[in-house]
């Protein structure tokens, strides 16, 4: 009588993350008593597991707006845009858009932001694994025959360049204590270099023309496209200074011919 | 080959917050467990550590997202990237769970309940023998701690787990709090379910903690929650299992609010203990599954 049933997964999924969807109808306890509750009881690991998730990968954001609306942001996320991978270190690369786009967190703008950083933080945390070149590299870089712009230049890939409208750096920086929040002016626009150097992951403050270089490079543009795209923000652009940070930060993988 | 070359010892979940610990005090466990899909990932700190983990223990590589109770196809990717994990790392044991947890994409992050009926138990064959078939090995397969059951089963979950095993050749691994929540909150006989298991099969054993909740009508209704200590009736099973069995490797599983390594380790030695008093048992004629303290 029950043979054509749908397998489980078919008719139990939907109700998963819709509790206004029905208990699929061949559900039964041993003792007779509403199988609604046991499986309130997935459908709570379900969505409580995923915001557990996203609690871990956005502390500050948390913080931000406090624990029960950070929950109801993360509730309507999860029901939005589930998990597609069994891997959750990758879940929550969407969130900083959808936070961005959900009326009732407009009233913390930057607030998005703050979750972006936070979002290149676990990526840089996990991102592949490269050897870093010595600093002697700097050397041979001005040294050699061969034209500077066309030289290779390839980034640790942990590297993440971030910029936002508003002050995310030093708000974020001021809830790991440095810095206070008070002195902070949230309408000054904010850069940042994220990377790991060794098995941490460092936030590195930096000037828009640090990001527009480092975005070039990502773009797979020639160094002389990226000197040009930092010297298009300020003429005092200094490469070799900021080769010389990147370096001793091992955020270099490839310097110089090869 | 084998399901399982663990030592027949006590094991510890390996916990980013103990990384550091585990390396600098080196504890006497047997093994350490890992859930797969954590360590999927590019490189970095989870990679560095398990690397350095890996050259003083055995490793236990446990899944909970192979969607094995699936209506899906398996994911290729997935099994790929359990393959370069497999490969890396050459765990003593690879498990996964009787249970459903993405449909249609997707990851639904939980444990989900299956139907013990013909068509579900061919499915779960079949995955069983794409994975074992891929990986190039023998897996564990794990009882399933469940909240409901479906008028749609025509077997008992222990027949149904003894048919997988006989048709794929894969092992079992017996979650004992499991059998516990399950049997509690299906109102059944914790120490016959166990019986009624293909026991030559086990590779492995969990022991984890629960939560206390309530059904409907008030009954208990046991929850899964692998945060908190070993409750003294999973103790008792567990001893009964091990003197039936003899020492078994054995994981003390714990996933939430985790407490610092020596409680972990606590557990562990308690475990041992158990295990050398329930071989002394084995030597001695044949004992039911009964615990006597």
């Amino acid at each position: 009588m029950t043979a054509q049933l749908m397998p489980v997964p078919i008719r139990m999924a939907p109700s998963l993350l819709d509790p206004m969807l029905a208990v699929p109808e061949d559900l039964r306890a041993w003792n007779g008593s509403d199988p609604a509750r046991r499986l309130a009881v997935h459908r709570n690991n379900v969505l409580s597991s995923l915001i557990d998730a996203l609690a871990d990968t956005f502390p500050v954001a948390q913080e931000l707006v406090g624990e029960a609306f950070f929950r109801a942001l993360c509730a309507s996320f999860v029901r939005a845009k589930p998990p597609r991978t069994p891997v959750l270190a990758q879940y929550g690369a969407e969130f900083p858009d959808f936070v961005a786009g959900f009326p009732p967190a407009a009233s913390v703008p930057y607030l998005a932001d703050v979750a972006r950083l936070e979002w290149m933080r676990v990526w840089a945390y996990h991102a592949a694994d490269a050897a870093p070149v010595g600093s002697a590299a700097l050397e041979s870089l001005f040294t050699c025959d061969e034209a500077l712009g066309s030289m290779p230049l390839t980034l640790h890939p942990s590297v993440c360049a971030f910029s936002s409208a508003f002050a995310a750096v030093a708000i974020w920086s001021a809830h790991q204590g440095i810095g206070d929040l008070a002195d902070i002016d949230i309408h000054a626009s904010d850069c940042a270099l994220v990377l790991r150097q060794g098995l941490e992951v460092v936030v590195l403050p930096a000037a828009a023309e640090t990001i527009a270089f480092v975005e070039s490079l990502q773009r797979g543009e020639r160094l002389d496209a990226a000197i040009a795209a930092a010297t298009a923000l300020a003429a005092d652009f200094d490469l070799v200074a900021l080769l010389a940070a990147l370096l001793r930060r091992d955020a270099v993988s490839a310097l110089g011919p090869s | 080959m084998l399901a399982s070359t663990l030592p027949p010892r006590a094991g510890i979940g390996l916990k980013p917050q103990h990384f550091r610990d585990v390396l600098e005090t080196r504890p006497d466990v047997g093994f350490f467990e890992v859930h797969a899909e954590n360590y999927m990932v590019a490189g970095g700190p989870f990679h560095h550590f398990l690397g350095r983990v890996r050259e003083f223990y055995p490793l236990s590589l446990h899944g909970v997202g192979l969607n094995i109770g699936g209506a899906d196809s398996l994911d290729e990717a997935h099994l790929a990237r359990l393959a370069q994990l497999i490969e890396r790392y050459e765990p003593a044991s690879f498990s996964e769970h009787l249970a459903w947890s993405s449909h249609g994409d997707v990851f639904y992050n939980d444990l989900l309940p299956i139907a013990y009926d013909r068509a579900t138990l061919d499915r779960v064959c079949r995955h069983i023998d794409i994975v074992q078939e891929r990986l190039g090995r023998t897996m564990l397969l794990e009882n399933p701690s469940t909240y409901v059951e479906f008028s749609s089963s025509s077997m008992s979950e222990a027949a149904f787990l003894t048919e997988v095993a006989r048709r794929t050749g894969c092992g079992l691994l017996l979650d004992i709090n499991n059998v516990h929540v399950s049997c509690v909150n299906h109102g059944r006989d914790a120490v016959s379910y166990i019986a009624s298991l293909p026991l030559d099969a086990v590779g492995e054993l969990h022991l984890a903690g629960f939560t206390r909740d309530t059904d409907a009508s008030g009954a208990p209704l046991l929850i899964d929650s692998h945060d908190a200590p070993v409750d003294a009736v999973v103790w008792g099973l567990f001893a009964g299992v091990v003197s039936r069995l003899g020492a078994l490797p054995t994981l003390l599983e714990w996933d939430n609010n985790i407490p610092a390594l020596p409680a972990l380790l606590a557990e562990a030695r308690r475990a041992e203990n158990l295990m050398v008093v329930g071989d002394n048992c084995r030597s001695e004629p044949a004992r039911g599954l009964e615990y006597v303290p």
